[in-house]
Protein backbone atom coordinates (compact mmCIF):
# COMPACT_ATOMS: atom_id res chain seq x y z
CA UNK A 1 0.00 0.00 0.00
CA UNK A 2 1.06 3.60 -0.87
CA UNK A 3 2.18 5.92 1.93
CA UNK A 4 3.15 9.64 1.24
CA UNK A 5 5.36 10.71 3.82
CA UNK A 6 5.63 14.96 4.01
CA UNK A 7 9.35 15.00 5.94
CA UNK A 8 9.08 18.84 7.76
CA UNK A 9 11.98 21.01 8.22
CA UNK A 10 13.11 23.33 11.12
CA UNK A 11 14.38 25.88 9.14
CA UNK A 12 16.06 27.86 11.31
CA UNK A 13 17.59 25.03 12.97
CA UNK A 14 18.70 23.92 9.81
CA UNK A 15 20.35 26.62 9.34
CA UNK A 16 22.10 26.95 12.50
CA UNK A 17 23.51 23.47 11.91
CA UNK A 18 27.31 23.66 10.38
CA UNK A 19 27.91 22.59 7.08
CA UNK A 20 30.18 19.89 7.93
CA UNK A 21 27.21 18.56 10.30
CA UNK A 22 24.28 18.99 7.12
CA UNK A 23 26.50 16.85 5.10
CA UNK A 24 26.66 14.24 7.35
CA UNK A 25 23.13 14.17 7.74
CA UNK A 26 22.29 14.53 4.54
CA UNK A 27 24.35 11.27 3.52
CA UNK A 28 22.63 9.69 6.21
CA UNK A 29 19.03 10.65 4.68
CA UNK A 30 20.50 9.24 1.14
CA UNK A 31 21.75 6.06 2.38
CA UNK A 32 18.96 5.21 3.78
CA UNK A 33 16.81 6.34 1.06
CA UNK A 34 19.15 4.09 -1.09
CA UNK A 35 18.32 1.12 1.69
CA UNK A 36 14.53 1.63 0.92
CA UNK A 37 14.87 1.40 -3.10
CA UNK A 38 16.85 -1.30 -2.75
CA UNK A 39 13.88 -3.35 -0.74
CA UNK A 40 11.26 -2.02 -2.96
CA UNK A 41 9.62 0.40 -0.35
CA UNK A 42 11.27 3.49 -2.75
CA UNK A 43 8.18 4.51 -4.90
CA UNK A 44 9.19 8.12 -5.65
CA UNK A 45 10.47 11.17 -3.83
CA UNK A 46 11.63 14.69 -4.21
CA UNK A 47 13.35 17.10 -2.42
CA UNK A 48 12.46 21.00 -2.08
CA UNK A 49 13.90 23.78 -1.84
CA UNK A 50 12.93 26.50 0.63
CA UNK A 51 9.88 28.15 1.65
CA UNK A 52 11.23 31.42 0.63
CA UNK A 53 11.57 30.36 -2.97
CA UNK A 54 7.67 29.18 -2.68
CA UNK A 55 4.44 30.79 -4.39
CA UNK A 56 0.98 30.15 -3.68
CA UNK A 57 -1.69 30.51 -6.42
CA UNK A 58 -5.25 31.47 -4.79
CA UNK A 59 -8.89 32.00 -6.32
CA UNK A 60 -10.92 34.65 -4.85
CA UNK A 61 -13.26 36.79 -6.44
CA UNK A 62 -13.56 34.97 -9.52
CA UNK A 63 -9.84 34.82 -10.25
CA UNK A 64 -5.93 33.70 -9.17
CA UNK A 65 -3.89 35.70 -7.26
CA UNK A 66 -0.58 35.53 -6.77
CA UNK A 67 1.38 35.79 -3.66
CA UNK A 68 4.84 34.85 -2.51
CA UNK A 69 5.34 31.72 -0.67
CA UNK A 70 4.30 30.57 2.80
CA UNK A 71 5.10 32.72 6.33
CA UNK A 72 8.75 31.91 5.92
CA UNK A 73 8.78 32.52 9.92
CA UNK A 74 6.61 29.35 10.28
CA UNK A 75 9.19 27.17 12.26
CA UNK A 76 8.19 23.69 10.27
CA UNK A 77 8.42 24.34 6.95
CA UNK A 78 8.00 21.49 4.18
CA UNK A 79 11.29 20.03 3.34
CA UNK A 80 10.63 16.76 1.14
CA UNK A 81 8.02 14.31 -0.08
CA UNK A 82 8.59 10.62 -0.12
CA UNK A 83 6.17 8.09 -1.59
CA UNK A 84 6.61 5.19 0.50
CA UNK A 85 5.82 1.46 -0.11
CA UNK A 86 4.45 -0.52 2.54
CA UNK A 87 3.01 -3.45 3.62
CA UNK A 88 0.27 -1.27 6.31
CA UNK A 89 0.53 1.74 8.67
CA UNK A 90 3.03 -0.18 11.53
CA UNK A 91 5.39 -1.31 8.73
CA UNK A 92 5.26 2.13 7.27
CA UNK A 93 5.76 3.87 10.93
CA UNK A 94 8.59 1.46 11.40
CA UNK A 95 10.49 2.28 8.31
CA UNK A 96 10.08 5.84 8.55
CA UNK A 97 11.15 5.20 12.33
CA UNK A 98 14.65 4.70 11.09
CA UNK A 99 14.67 7.38 8.72
CA UNK A 100 17.45 9.96 9.41
CA UNK A 101 15.58 12.65 8.05
CA UNK A 102 13.12 12.46 11.42
CA UNK A 103 15.68 13.69 13.33
CA UNK A 104 15.49 16.87 11.48
CA UNK A 105 11.72 17.76 11.58
CA UNK A 106 8.61 15.66 11.99
CA UNK A 107 7.05 12.88 9.35
CA UNK A 108 3.53 13.07 8.37
CA UNK A 109 2.65 10.14 6.97
CA UNK A 110 -0.47 9.74 5.19
CA UNK A 111 -2.21 6.55 3.02
CA UNK A 112 -2.16 7.62 -0.70
CA UNK A 113 -5.86 7.81 -1.72
CA UNK A 114 -6.74 5.25 -4.85
CA UNK A 115 -8.79 7.48 -7.08
CA UNK A 116 -9.14 4.48 -9.95
CA UNK A 117 -12.62 4.34 -9.51
CA UNK A 118 -13.34 8.31 -9.30
CA UNK A 119 -11.08 8.83 -12.24
CA UNK A 120 -13.06 6.23 -13.77
CA UNK A 121 -16.11 7.93 -13.27
CA UNK A 122 -15.34 11.39 -14.11
CA UNK A 123 -13.29 10.14 -17.71
CA UNK A 124 -16.68 8.20 -17.84
CA UNK A 125 -18.46 11.64 -17.62
CA UNK A 126 -16.33 13.56 -20.07
CA UNK A 127 -16.88 10.72 -22.90
CA UNK A 128 -20.12 11.13 -22.47
CA UNK A 129 -20.12 14.53 -22.52
CA UNK A 130 -18.08 14.43 -25.54
CA UNK A 131 -20.26 12.00 -27.43
CA UNK A 132 -23.16 14.36 -26.71
CA UNK A 133 -21.61 17.31 -28.66
CA UNK B 1 -40.09 -26.62 23.97
CA UNK B 2 -41.58 -25.91 27.59
CA UNK B 3 -41.37 -22.35 28.90
CA UNK B 4 -38.84 -23.49 31.64
CA UNK B 5 -36.54 -25.10 29.39
CA UNK B 6 -36.58 -21.89 27.21
CA UNK B 7 -35.83 -19.77 30.22
CA UNK B 8 -32.93 -21.83 30.76
CA UNK B 9 -31.69 -22.00 27.47
CA UNK B 10 -31.58 -18.23 26.95
CA UNK B 11 -29.96 -17.68 30.61
CA UNK B 12 -27.37 -19.96 29.19
CA UNK B 13 -27.15 -18.03 26.13
CA UNK B 14 -26.73 -14.95 27.98
CA UNK B 15 -24.32 -16.04 30.29
CA UNK B 16 -22.08 -17.10 27.64
CA UNK B 17 -22.69 -13.67 26.23
CA UNK B 18 -21.13 -12.42 29.64
CA UNK B 19 -18.28 -14.62 29.55
CA UNK B 20 -17.21 -15.30 26.12
CA UNK B 21 -18.92 -12.26 23.70
CA UNK B 22 -15.72 -10.01 23.96
CA UNK B 23 -13.15 -13.07 22.98
CA UNK B 24 -15.53 -14.32 19.96
CA UNK B 25 -15.53 -10.60 18.96
CA UNK B 26 -11.98 -10.08 18.97
CA UNK B 27 -11.34 -13.66 16.74
CA UNK B 28 -13.91 -12.59 14.39
CA UNK B 29 -12.43 -9.24 13.60
CA UNK B 30 -9.47 -11.26 13.10
CA UNK B 31 -11.16 -13.69 10.48
CA UNK B 32 -13.56 -10.61 8.82
CA UNK B 33 -10.73 -8.17 8.86
CA UNK B 34 -13.53 -5.84 9.78
CA UNK B 35 -14.78 -4.44 13.01
CA UNK B 36 -18.70 -4.00 12.18
CA UNK B 37 -18.57 -6.90 9.81
CA UNK B 38 -17.30 -8.51 13.18
CA UNK B 39 -20.16 -7.24 15.34
CA UNK B 40 -22.82 -8.50 12.72
CA UNK B 41 -21.36 -11.88 12.54
CA UNK B 42 -21.21 -11.52 16.69
CA UNK B 43 -24.99 -11.14 16.62
CA UNK B 44 -25.88 -13.03 14.08
CA UNK B 45 -23.99 -16.12 15.70
CA UNK B 46 -25.94 -15.54 19.22
CA UNK B 47 -29.43 -15.45 17.60
CA UNK B 48 -28.37 -18.62 16.46
CA UNK B 49 -27.34 -19.65 19.76
CA UNK B 50 -30.61 -18.70 20.80
CA UNK B 51 -32.38 -20.81 18.11
CA UNK B 52 -30.09 -24.25 18.26
CA UNK B 53 -28.61 -24.59 21.99
CA UNK B 54 -32.16 -25.72 23.55
CA UNK B 55 -32.89 -27.86 20.39
CA UNK B 56 -29.08 -29.40 20.35
CA UNK B 57 -27.84 -28.91 23.60
CA UNK B 58 -24.80 -26.84 24.62
CA UNK B 59 -22.04 -27.10 22.32
CA UNK B 60 -18.62 -28.69 24.15
CA UNK B 61 -16.76 -25.27 22.90
CA UNK B 62 -19.17 -22.82 22.77
CA UNK B 63 -16.65 -20.39 22.02
CA UNK B 64 -15.43 -22.12 18.96
CA UNK B 65 -19.10 -22.48 17.97
CA UNK B 66 -19.86 -18.99 17.63
CA UNK B 67 -16.58 -17.28 16.13
CA UNK B 68 -17.77 -20.20 13.35
CA UNK B 69 -21.29 -19.65 12.32
CA UNK B 70 -20.89 -15.74 12.98
CA UNK B 71 -18.09 -16.41 10.34
CA UNK B 72 -20.00 -18.92 8.24
CA UNK B 73 -23.01 -16.16 8.31
CA UNK B 74 -20.62 -13.13 7.73
CA UNK B 75 -19.04 -15.06 4.61
CA UNK B 76 -22.66 -15.82 3.60
CA UNK B 77 -23.70 -12.75 3.51
CA UNK B 78 -20.72 -11.20 1.80
CA UNK B 79 -20.95 -13.76 -1.37
CA UNK B 80 -25.09 -12.79 -1.22
CA UNK B 81 -24.38 -9.10 -1.65
CA UNK B 82 -21.65 -9.76 -4.14
CA UNK B 83 -24.58 -11.15 -6.43
CA UNK B 84 -26.53 -7.63 -6.05
CA UNK B 85 -23.60 -4.64 -5.48
CA UNK B 86 -20.15 -4.78 -7.51
CA UNK B 87 -17.33 -6.89 -6.12
CA UNK B 88 -15.35 -3.68 -5.24
CA UNK B 89 -17.75 -2.67 -2.68
CA UNK B 90 -17.67 -5.28 -0.53
CA UNK B 91 -15.15 -6.62 1.46
CA UNK B 92 -13.16 -9.86 1.29
CA UNK B 93 -12.38 -11.82 4.44
CA UNK B 94 -9.02 -11.39 6.20
CA UNK B 95 -8.64 -14.89 6.50
CA UNK B 96 -9.29 -17.97 4.91
CA UNK B 97 -7.79 -20.68 6.73
CA UNK B 98 -8.96 -23.85 7.70
CA UNK B 99 -11.91 -23.86 10.39
CA UNK B 100 -9.95 -26.02 13.33
CA UNK B 101 -7.14 -23.34 13.02
CA UNK B 102 -8.26 -19.75 14.53
CA UNK B 103 -9.06 -20.99 17.86
CA UNK B 104 -5.85 -22.42 19.34
CA UNK B 105 -4.68 -20.21 21.89
CA UNK B 106 -1.20 -21.08 23.41
CA UNK B 107 1.03 -22.22 21.23
CA UNK B 108 2.30 -19.73 19.76
CA UNK B 109 -0.87 -17.95 18.52
CA UNK B 110 -1.86 -14.58 20.80
CA UNK B 111 -5.15 -14.30 22.25
CA UNK B 112 -6.98 -11.75 20.05
CA UNK B 113 -8.22 -10.02 22.66
CA UNK B 114 -4.78 -8.61 22.82
CA UNK B 115 -4.90 -7.83 19.28
CA UNK B 116 -8.15 -6.04 19.80
CA UNK B 117 -6.95 -3.87 22.93
CA UNK B 118 -3.27 -2.60 20.54
CA UNK B 119 -5.38 -1.52 18.17
CA UNK B 120 -7.79 -0.20 19.67
CA UNK B 121 -5.54 2.22 21.52
CA UNK B 122 -2.91 2.53 18.37
CA UNK B 123 -0.65 5.93 18.27
CA UNK B 124 -2.78 6.80 15.08
CA UNK B 125 -5.87 7.16 16.83
CA UNK B 126 -6.87 10.41 18.29
CA UNK B 127 -6.74 10.30 22.77
CA UNK B 128 -10.40 10.48 22.56
CA UNK B 129 -10.75 8.45 19.60
CA UNK B 130 -8.79 5.81 21.21
CA UNK B 131 -10.29 5.45 25.05
CA UNK B 132 -14.35 5.71 23.20
CA UNK B 133 -13.37 2.62 21.02
CA UNK B 134 -11.69 0.81 23.92
CA UNK B 135 -14.71 1.16 25.76
CA UNK B 136 -16.80 0.10 22.91
CA UNK B 137 -15.24 -3.37 21.42
CA UNK B 138 -12.85 -4.52 24.19
CA UNK B 139 -15.14 -3.43 27.61
CA UNK B 140 -18.28 -3.77 25.61
CA UNK B 141 -20.11 -0.89 26.54
CA UNK B 142 -22.96 0.58 24.30
CA UNK B 143 -22.10 4.10 22.62
CA UNK B 144 -24.79 5.33 25.02
CA UNK B 145 -23.38 4.34 28.16
CA UNK B 146 -19.65 5.73 27.17
CA UNK B 147 -21.74 9.40 25.89
CA UNK B 148 -23.57 8.98 29.46
CA UNK B 149 -20.10 8.16 31.09
CA UNK B 150 -18.39 10.94 29.55
CA UNK B 151 -21.18 13.33 30.09
CA UNK B 152 -20.43 13.90 25.70
CA UNK B 153 -23.27 14.49 23.34
CA UNK B 154 -24.21 10.96 22.08
CA UNK B 155 -23.93 12.19 18.29
CA UNK B 156 -20.31 13.34 18.89
CA UNK B 157 -19.54 10.00 20.30
CA UNK B 158 -20.76 7.95 18.03
CA UNK B 159 -18.77 9.73 15.12
CA UNK B 160 -15.62 9.81 17.18
CA UNK B 161 -15.72 6.03 17.24
CA UNK B 162 -17.15 5.59 13.18
CA UNK B 163 -14.23 7.63 12.25
CA UNK B 164 -11.66 5.27 14.60
CA UNK B 165 -12.82 2.70 12.88
CA UNK B 166 -12.30 3.89 9.19
CA UNK B 167 -9.24 5.54 9.61
CA UNK B 168 -8.33 1.62 10.86
CA UNK B 169 -9.76 0.66 7.81
CA UNK B 170 -8.33 3.50 5.26
CA UNK B 171 -4.97 4.16 6.96
CA UNK B 172 -4.98 -0.22 6.95
CA UNK B 173 -3.89 0.24 11.07
CA UNK B 174 -2.97 -3.61 11.44
CA UNK B 175 -4.96 -6.36 13.44
CA UNK B 176 -1.30 -7.15 15.41
CA UNK B 177 0.34 -7.15 18.47
CA UNK B 178 3.30 -5.12 18.56
CA UNK B 179 6.66 -6.32 17.61
CA UNK B 180 9.33 -6.37 21.40
CA UNK B 181 11.21 -3.66 19.95
CA UNK B 182 7.51 -1.59 19.70
CA UNK B 183 5.71 -2.79 23.03
CA UNK B 184 7.06 -0.59 25.32
CA UNK B 185 5.66 2.69 23.50
CA UNK B 186 2.68 0.76 22.28
CA UNK B 187 2.14 -0.66 25.89
CA UNK B 188 2.55 2.85 26.93
CA UNK B 189 -0.49 3.95 24.64
CA UNK B 190 -2.57 1.31 26.21
CA UNK B 191 -1.76 2.21 30.07
CA UNK B 192 -2.75 5.90 29.60
CA UNK B 193 -6.00 4.86 27.69
CA UNK B 194 -6.97 2.75 30.78
CA UNK B 195 -5.49 4.85 32.87
CA UNK B 196 -7.98 8.22 31.60
CA UNK B 197 -10.45 5.78 31.95
CA UNK B 198 -10.34 5.05 35.79
CA UNK B 199 -9.36 8.40 36.48
CA UNK B 200 -12.75 9.90 34.44
CA UNK B 201 -14.46 7.10 37.14
CA UNK B 202 -12.38 8.16 40.40
CA UNK B 203 -12.92 11.81 40.30
CA UNK B 204 -16.17 12.12 39.34
CA UNK B 205 -18.39 13.67 41.86
CA UNK B 206 -20.65 11.61 44.12
CA UNK B 207 -23.65 13.15 43.33
CA UNK B 208 -22.72 12.65 39.30
CA UNK B 209 -25.95 10.58 37.35
CA UNK B 210 -27.34 7.39 38.75
CA UNK B 211 -26.69 6.18 35.15
CA UNK B 212 -23.07 6.96 34.80
CA UNK B 213 -21.30 3.26 34.27
CA UNK B 214 -18.69 2.53 36.64
CA UNK B 215 -15.68 3.89 34.71
CA UNK B 216 -13.24 3.12 37.49
CA UNK B 217 -14.15 -1.15 37.62
CA UNK B 218 -13.91 -1.10 33.74
CA UNK B 219 -10.67 0.13 34.16
CA UNK B 220 -9.72 -2.03 36.86
CA UNK B 221 -11.60 -5.47 35.00
CA UNK B 222 -9.46 -4.35 31.74
CA UNK B 223 -6.07 -3.49 33.50
CA UNK B 224 -6.64 -7.42 34.70
CA UNK B 225 -7.45 -8.80 31.26
CA UNK B 226 -4.10 -7.02 30.32
CA UNK B 227 -1.96 -8.36 32.90
CA UNK B 228 -3.38 -11.62 32.62
CA UNK B 229 -2.55 -11.60 28.65
CA UNK B 230 0.59 -10.02 28.87
CA UNK B 231 2.57 -9.78 32.23
CA UNK B 232 4.63 -7.04 31.97
CA UNK B 233 5.89 -5.00 34.99
CA UNK B 234 4.27 -1.98 33.92
CA UNK B 235 1.07 -3.35 33.68
CA UNK B 236 1.07 -5.21 36.70
CA UNK B 237 2.06 -1.52 38.14
CA UNK B 238 -0.63 0.00 37.13
CA UNK B 239 -3.34 -2.39 38.22
CA UNK B 240 -1.74 -2.30 41.39
CA UNK B 241 -1.86 1.61 41.32
CA UNK B 242 -5.68 1.25 40.48
CA UNK B 243 -6.43 -0.92 42.80
CA UNK B 244 -5.01 0.76 46.02
CA UNK B 245 -6.53 4.15 44.73
CA UNK B 246 -9.91 2.41 44.29
CA UNK B 247 -9.02 0.52 47.78
CA UNK B 248 -10.20 4.51 49.72
CA UNK B 249 -13.31 5.32 47.24
CA UNK B 250 -15.68 5.10 50.53
CA UNK B 251 -13.75 6.86 52.78
CA UNK B 252 -12.67 10.05 50.24
CA UNK B 253 -16.24 11.87 50.48
CA UNK B 254 -18.21 12.34 53.37
CA UNK B 255 -22.14 11.75 53.24
CA UNK B 256 -22.68 15.22 52.10
CA UNK B 257 -19.89 14.73 49.61
CA UNK B 258 -17.63 17.09 51.04
CA UNK B 259 -13.94 16.23 49.80
CA UNK B 260 -11.81 14.13 53.00
CA UNK B 261 -7.82 14.23 52.92
CA UNK B 262 -6.28 11.01 53.39
CA UNK B 263 -4.70 12.11 56.36
CA UNK B 264 -8.36 12.37 57.79
CA UNK B 265 -9.56 9.68 56.30
CA UNK B 266 -11.36 6.71 58.22
CA UNK B 267 -9.39 3.88 57.20
CA UNK B 268 -11.84 1.20 58.86
CA UNK B 269 -13.66 2.02 55.77
CA UNK B 270 -10.87 0.80 53.41
CA UNK B 271 -11.33 -1.72 51.24
CA UNK B 272 -8.60 -4.44 52.86
CA UNK B 273 -8.91 -6.72 49.70
CA UNK B 274 -8.01 -4.27 47.01
CA UNK B 275 -5.37 -3.27 49.55
CA UNK B 276 -4.11 -6.28 49.59
CA UNK B 277 -4.06 -7.45 46.21
CA UNK B 278 -2.62 -4.62 45.26
CA UNK B 279 0.36 -4.68 47.78
CA UNK B 280 0.95 -8.05 46.62
CA UNK B 281 1.19 -6.61 42.50
CA UNK B 282 3.53 -3.76 43.47
CA UNK B 283 5.73 -6.43 44.74
CA UNK B 284 5.84 -8.71 41.89
CA UNK B 285 6.06 -5.35 39.36
CA UNK B 286 9.02 -4.48 41.40
CA UNK B 287 10.34 -7.24 41.49
CA UNK B 288 11.11 -7.27 38.01
CA UNK B 289 13.98 -4.42 38.52
CA UNK B 290 12.13 -2.20 35.76
CA UNK B 291 11.34 0.10 37.64
CA UNK B 292 8.52 2.03 35.30
CA UNK B 293 6.15 5.21 36.60
CA UNK B 294 3.17 3.29 37.05
CA UNK B 295 5.12 0.48 39.02
CA UNK B 296 6.72 3.43 41.39
CA UNK B 297 3.32 5.40 41.75
CA UNK B 298 2.02 2.03 42.73
CA UNK B 299 4.65 1.67 45.21
CA UNK B 300 3.96 5.13 47.01
CA UNK B 301 0.35 4.40 46.97
CA UNK B 302 1.26 0.79 48.60
CA UNK B 303 3.29 2.81 51.44
CA UNK B 304 0.26 5.34 52.19
CA UNK B 305 -1.87 2.18 52.40
CA UNK B 306 -0.06 0.07 54.38
CA UNK B 307 0.51 1.88 57.88
CA UNK B 308 -2.67 1.89 60.48
CA UNK B 309 -2.89 5.52 60.76
CA UNK B 310 -1.44 8.82 59.11
CA UNK B 311 1.33 8.99 61.81
CA UNK B 312 3.12 6.32 60.88
CA UNK B 313 3.56 6.87 57.16
CA UNK B 314 7.07 6.27 55.96
CA UNK B 315 7.65 9.77 54.22
CA UNK B 316 11.43 9.03 53.98
CA UNK B 317 11.08 6.16 51.97
CA UNK B 318 8.03 7.43 49.72
CA UNK B 319 10.54 10.99 49.04
CA UNK B 320 13.43 8.31 47.79
CA UNK B 321 10.54 6.61 45.32
CA UNK B 322 9.65 10.54 44.14
CA UNK B 323 13.60 10.91 43.20
CA UNK B 324 13.56 7.28 41.09
CA UNK B 325 10.38 8.42 39.30
CA UNK B 326 11.29 12.09 38.88
CA UNK B 327 14.25 10.55 36.55
CA UNK B 328 12.42 8.26 35.06
CA UNK B 329 9.43 10.50 34.27
CA UNK B 330 10.52 14.04 34.91
CA UNK B 331 7.40 16.34 35.38
CA UNK B 332 6.32 19.67 37.18
CA UNK B 333 3.72 17.60 38.76
CA UNK B 334 5.73 14.92 40.37
CA UNK B 335 7.97 17.51 41.91
CA UNK B 336 5.16 18.99 43.16
CA UNK B 337 3.91 16.02 44.64
CA UNK B 338 7.50 14.98 46.46
CA UNK B 339 7.69 18.49 47.55
CA UNK B 340 4.64 17.85 49.49
CA UNK B 341 6.55 14.54 50.31
CA UNK B 342 9.27 16.24 51.71
CA UNK B 343 7.33 18.84 54.18
CA UNK B 344 6.33 15.79 55.66
CA UNK B 345 9.46 14.68 55.97
CA UNK B 346 11.57 17.70 56.62
CA UNK B 347 9.79 20.41 57.73
CA UNK B 348 7.09 23.01 55.85
CA UNK B 349 9.73 25.21 55.39
CA UNK B 350 11.85 22.57 53.22
CA UNK B 351 8.75 21.85 51.39
CA UNK B 352 7.88 25.39 50.31
CA UNK B 353 11.00 26.14 49.44
CA UNK B 354 10.63 23.56 46.40
CA UNK B 355 7.15 24.62 45.70
CA UNK B 356 8.23 28.42 45.21
CA UNK B 357 10.96 27.25 42.76
CA UNK B 358 8.64 25.59 40.17
CA UNK B 359 5.79 28.48 40.57
CA UNK B 360 8.93 30.62 39.98
CA UNK B 361 9.90 28.92 36.97
CA UNK B 362 6.51 29.55 35.59
CA UNK B 363 5.36 25.73 35.69
CA UNK B 364 2.41 25.14 37.26
CA UNK B 365 1.04 28.81 37.27
CA UNK B 366 -2.47 27.35 36.20
CA UNK B 367 -2.53 23.89 38.42
CA UNK B 368 -5.01 25.01 41.47
CA UNK B 369 -3.11 21.62 43.55
CA UNK B 370 0.51 23.58 43.49
CA UNK B 371 -1.24 26.56 44.69
CA UNK B 372 -3.08 25.02 47.73
CA UNK B 373 -0.31 22.81 48.57
CA UNK B 374 1.69 25.91 49.04
CA UNK B 375 -0.82 27.36 51.01
CA UNK B 376 -1.16 24.41 53.13
CA UNK B 377 2.43 25.24 53.71
CA UNK B 378 1.97 28.54 54.89
CA UNK B 379 -0.57 28.01 57.03
CA UNK B 380 1.55 25.33 59.16
CA UNK B 381 4.20 27.90 59.27
CA UNK B 382 1.57 30.39 60.72
CA UNK B 383 2.24 32.96 57.54
CA UNK B 384 -1.57 33.31 57.21
CA UNK B 385 -1.76 36.37 54.58
CA UNK B 386 0.69 34.43 52.40
CA UNK B 387 -1.84 31.21 52.88
CA UNK B 388 -5.12 33.27 52.57
CA UNK B 389 -3.75 34.65 48.72
CA UNK B 390 -2.47 31.21 47.88
CA UNK B 391 -6.06 29.51 48.10
CA UNK B 392 -7.61 31.94 46.92
CA UNK B 393 -5.84 31.57 43.65
CA UNK B 394 -6.49 27.87 44.03
CA UNK B 395 -10.17 28.70 44.51
CA UNK B 396 -10.09 30.24 41.26
CA UNK B 397 -8.62 27.90 39.40
CA UNK B 398 -10.34 25.03 40.62
CA UNK B 399 -13.26 23.50 38.94
CA UNK B 400 -14.45 20.55 40.57
CA UNK B 401 -17.26 21.50 43.26
CA UNK B 402 -16.16 19.25 46.43
CA UNK B 403 -12.73 20.74 46.09
CA UNK B 404 -14.03 24.19 45.53
CA UNK B 405 -16.08 23.85 49.04
CA UNK B 406 -12.31 22.08 50.38
CA UNK B 407 -11.20 25.55 49.29
CA UNK B 408 -13.59 28.10 50.86
CA UNK B 409 -13.86 26.44 54.30
CA UNK B 410 -9.89 26.35 54.50
CA UNK B 411 -10.06 30.09 53.92
CA UNK B 412 -13.05 30.48 56.11
CA UNK B 413 -10.48 28.64 58.90
CA UNK B 414 -8.03 30.94 58.36
CA UNK B 415 -10.54 34.05 59.20
CA UNK B 416 -10.75 32.79 63.13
Amino acid sequence: MKYICLGYIDQKKWEDVSESERNALMDECFAYDDVLRDNGHFAGGEALQSARDAVTLRYGNGKVSVTDGPYAETKEQLGGILVLEARDLNHAIQLMSKHPGVRVGPFEIRPAADLTAIVAESSERRRSANEGE
Amino acid sequence: MSGDAAERARETVEAVYRTESRRVLATLIRLLGDFDLAEEALHDAFRAALEQWPRDGLPANPRAWLVSTGRFKAIDGIRRRARIEPLDHVPEPADTTADHDFLEDGEGVEDDRLRLIFTCCHPALAPDARVALTLREVCGLTTEEIARAFLTALPALAQRIVRAKAKIRDARIPYQVPSQAELPDRLDSVLRVIYLVFNEGYSASSGASLTRHDLSGEAIRLARLLAELLPEPEAVGLLALMLLQESRRAARASPTGDLILLEDQDRTLWNREQIGEGLALVERALSSRRFGPYSLQAAIAALHAEPPDAAATDWAQIVTLYDVLLRVEPSPVVELNRAVAVAMRDGPSAGLTLIDAILARGDLSEYHLAHSARADLCRRLGKTTQARDAYRRALALARQEPEQRFLERRLAELKN
